[in-house]
């Protein structure tokens, strides 16, 4: 027993402070809800309660992985961008712009789109990545600034240029069908996006830990110094991790563009870029962690949503939930002492074995 | 001459400038303070956030402008406490906790409104207070500068009085020199008896304390409610003009006042015929621009310190 809590020590511990988050969540419906009894139940069975919802939050995780994945990148080379959700808002903006007024048969047409949709989120990416690489500018300030700038670039070009003005509320045109990812089980949204994801999600995880440019990266994150000195082209690693986080985002933004709404509507930036900060953090910056990650969320999401909807609990619960977890995931020292106390009890059962 | 140029001329501007500075200046000191200990307090945003909606709430149910302050502040040290917790004790990566306990103060922020007034947008259904404006006496009368200096909230008068604050903490009290000396180098701070965790607990708290005055502002000043997210990114403004302003009073006074005219500014043009999208994105965009080119500017001042005695050659 002590042996396997030694071995597997951060997996416990991430999920520790998950139970204690999905425990105050508990603690927070029992304080807030007239009947607490179904507002939990709506909680935490709510998304397994019907096909259409279970489906929901397949869809719900989709996204969230692509940026889950995105932030994993710049972060495991210790670069704190931020920026994911501007280049998911801007990439698919500009990606929409682009599918609606461009006309052509389909397998042009989706490879297309997604290209000038990733295109747009590189470059976004990497304008943090550049400015610290070459001038040493916080990626992080300048990231969430850009963010806001992305946001109202968006804004404007769907608004003033691509509105439906017989829609009734501000979207954009409807995407032309040869631009529609086909959504594959009928009564459902699901859609080939949702297998893009999952397909990202072992070519990231291929690219960090089976490649020279992927060992770079972890290697700039683990030590900068030493990967200087070791040769490694650090500035090429800081701007190209960044680069790979923009095309990610930007690609997770349109695919959900193509595959679920077929026009741009949101008007606020969707928030799956600061989520996927949260499933990087508690997939350790795992491309196969994150999947799982991603799930936990959605689940915990569309769990929010139904008791939204069913009961008397706001959703922002959900967010002071994960935000909760994640500050006791990033605490190092927590239950740092209990592994210690572990390693020591270890160690003189060692030296009495002798 | 142009509507808009006689508009930007006017004293309404100069008074304007004032008003949208007092929300930037005040947690940029709060960066700047916990930045000179070395533990920067990038947390501001939820900080102003959670500040600003317990001042707007406990001003609602007590009518009570000092309890509102009071517990404003509480709050906002509160928050630098706990961050100061996680990183100091926990060993938490400051920027992750830091964005963590931003997210928080807005998904507790807006929870807790809904929970009191049933909306989830904003407190416009509660009778907040608002902190009072002041007069001068001698100033209000002189034309011209009387209009642009007197007739301010008194936070934004508190925002300037701060400053001095900041100036007297960091440069004529042990706590500010230990402060300093922590940030400069850990390892000889420690060496000589300071101890680090405490000095940069003050300094976080200090930081609270500067940002929670921001954000009663925002919401007893600025305006009169509380919003949803309204600190708007000035908590991340705040920390470019901290780095801007080399963490020290006089620098952090004057990229406050950078961005405050960027910002006024920014509002004046609304009336042009431009798409508000742009305008809106003016002072974000600045931030940046501003920050890559302090960044430039310290990385070559750097760079020639290392080089000069390379070229002075050995002895």
């Amino acid at each position: 027993m002590e042996k396997f809590v030694l071995k597997y020590f951060t997996l416990i511990r991430t999920l520790i402070a998950v139970a204690i988050g999905l425990v105050i969540s508990v603690s927070l419906i029992y304080l807030v809800s007239k009947d607490p009894g179904y507002s939990l139940q709506s909680f935490l069975l709510g998304p397994f309660l019907s096909r259409s919802r279970f489906f929901n939050l397949i869809e719900t995780a989709s996204p969230v992985i692509f940026c889950g994945l995105a932030i994993a990148v710049a972060f495991q080379a210790r670069q704190f961008n931020v920026g994911a959700e501007g280049c998911l808002y801007l990439g698919a903006a500009v990606g929409t712009a682009f599918a609606v007024s461009t006309r052509m048969p389909a397998f042009l047409h989706i490879p297309l789109v997604l290209l000038v949709a990733t295109g747009v989120g590189a470059i976004w990416g990497s304008i943090p990545g550049i400015l610290k690489a070459r001038w040493n500018a916080s990626e992080l300030v300048a990231s969430l600034m850009l963010n806001y700038v992305a946001y109202f670039l968006g804004l404007y070009l769907i608004n003033f240029h691509f509105r439906d003005k017989q829609a009734g509320y501000l979207v954009s045109y409807q995407l032309p069908q040869s631009a529609w990812l086909a959504q594959f089980i009928p009564d459902t949204r699901m859609h080939w996006g949702i297998l893009l994801s999952f397909v990202c999600a072992v070519l990231v995880w291929m690219f960090l830990y089976h490649t020279t440019t992927g060992y770079e990266i972890r290697m700039t994150g683990f030590n900068e110094r030493f990967a200087r000195f070791g040769g490694i082209n650090v500035v090429r690693i800081i701007v190209a991790c960044q680069l790979i986080m923009g095309l990610l985002a930007g690609l997770g933004g349109m695919a959900e563009v193509m595959g679920i709404h077929r026009r741009f509507l949101w008007q606020s930036t969707p928030g799956w870029g600061w989520d996927g900060v949260v499933v990087a953090i508690i997939g350790r910056n795992h491309p196969l962690l994150i999947i799982a990650a991603s799930f936990f969320l959605a689940y915990l999401r569309v769990g929010g949503q139904v008791l939204n909807l069913m009961s008397d609990v706001p959703s922002e619960m959900v967010t002071v939930i994960q935000w909760i977890i994640i500050l006791l995931i990033t605490a190092e020292a927590f239950l740092s002492r209990w592994r210690f106390r572990i390693m020591v009890r270890q160690a003189e059962r060692l030296e009495e074995a002798r | 001459m142009s509507p808009l140029l006689k508009s930007i001329l006017s004293e309404q501007f100069g008074y304007a400038i004032f008003r949208v500075m007092t929300p930037l200046l005040l947690p940029t000191i709060g960066v700047a303070i916990s930045g000179l200990s070395g533990a920067v307090n990038i947390a501001l945003e939820g900080t102003m956030l959670l500040s600003a909606f317990v001042g707007v709430i406990v001003s609602a149910f007590t009518q009570s402008l000092l309890l509102a302050l009071l517990a404003g502040m509480a709050a906002g040290m509160a928050m630098a406490a706990l961050l100061g917790y996680f990183h100091l004790k926990l060993k938490a990566d400051i920027i992750l906790a830091a964005i963590a306990m931003n997210w928080l103060a807005s998904g507790t922020t807006i929870f807790l409104m809904f929970l009191i007034t049933g909306d989830k947008g904003s407190t416009h259904s509660l009778k907040s207070l608002v902190f009072p404006a002041l007069n001068i006496p001698l100033i209000h009368g002189i034309p011209v500068l009387g209009p642009i200096l007197s007739g301010h909230n008194v936070l934004t008068y508190g925002a300037f009085l701060a400053v001095f604050l900041f100036w007297l903490i960091t440069f004529k009290t042990p706590l500010g020199l230990r402060i300093r000396a922590v940030g400069q180098n850990l390892d000889a701070a420690a060496s000589v008896g300071i101890n680090v965790n405490r000095t940069r607990m003050w300094a976080l708290l200090l930081s609270g304390f500067f940002g929670s005055l921001g954000g009663l502002y925002l919401a007893m000043g600025y305006v009169s409610w509380f919003g949803r997210d309204m600190v708007a990114g000035r908590g991340w403004i705040a920390v470019a003009a901290a780095s801007l302003g080399n963490n020290l009073p006089l620098g952090t006074l004057l990229s406050s006042i950078l961005f405050g005219v960027v910002n006024t500014l920014a509002i004046y043009l609304a009336s042009v015929q431009l798409p508000s999208e742009f305008i809106q994105a003016i002072p974000y965009l600045t931030t940046t621009v501003a920050l890559a080119i302090y960044s430039a500017q310290a990385l070559r001042k750097r760079r020639r310190k290392i080089r000069e005695p390379q070229a002075g050659g050995a002895p």
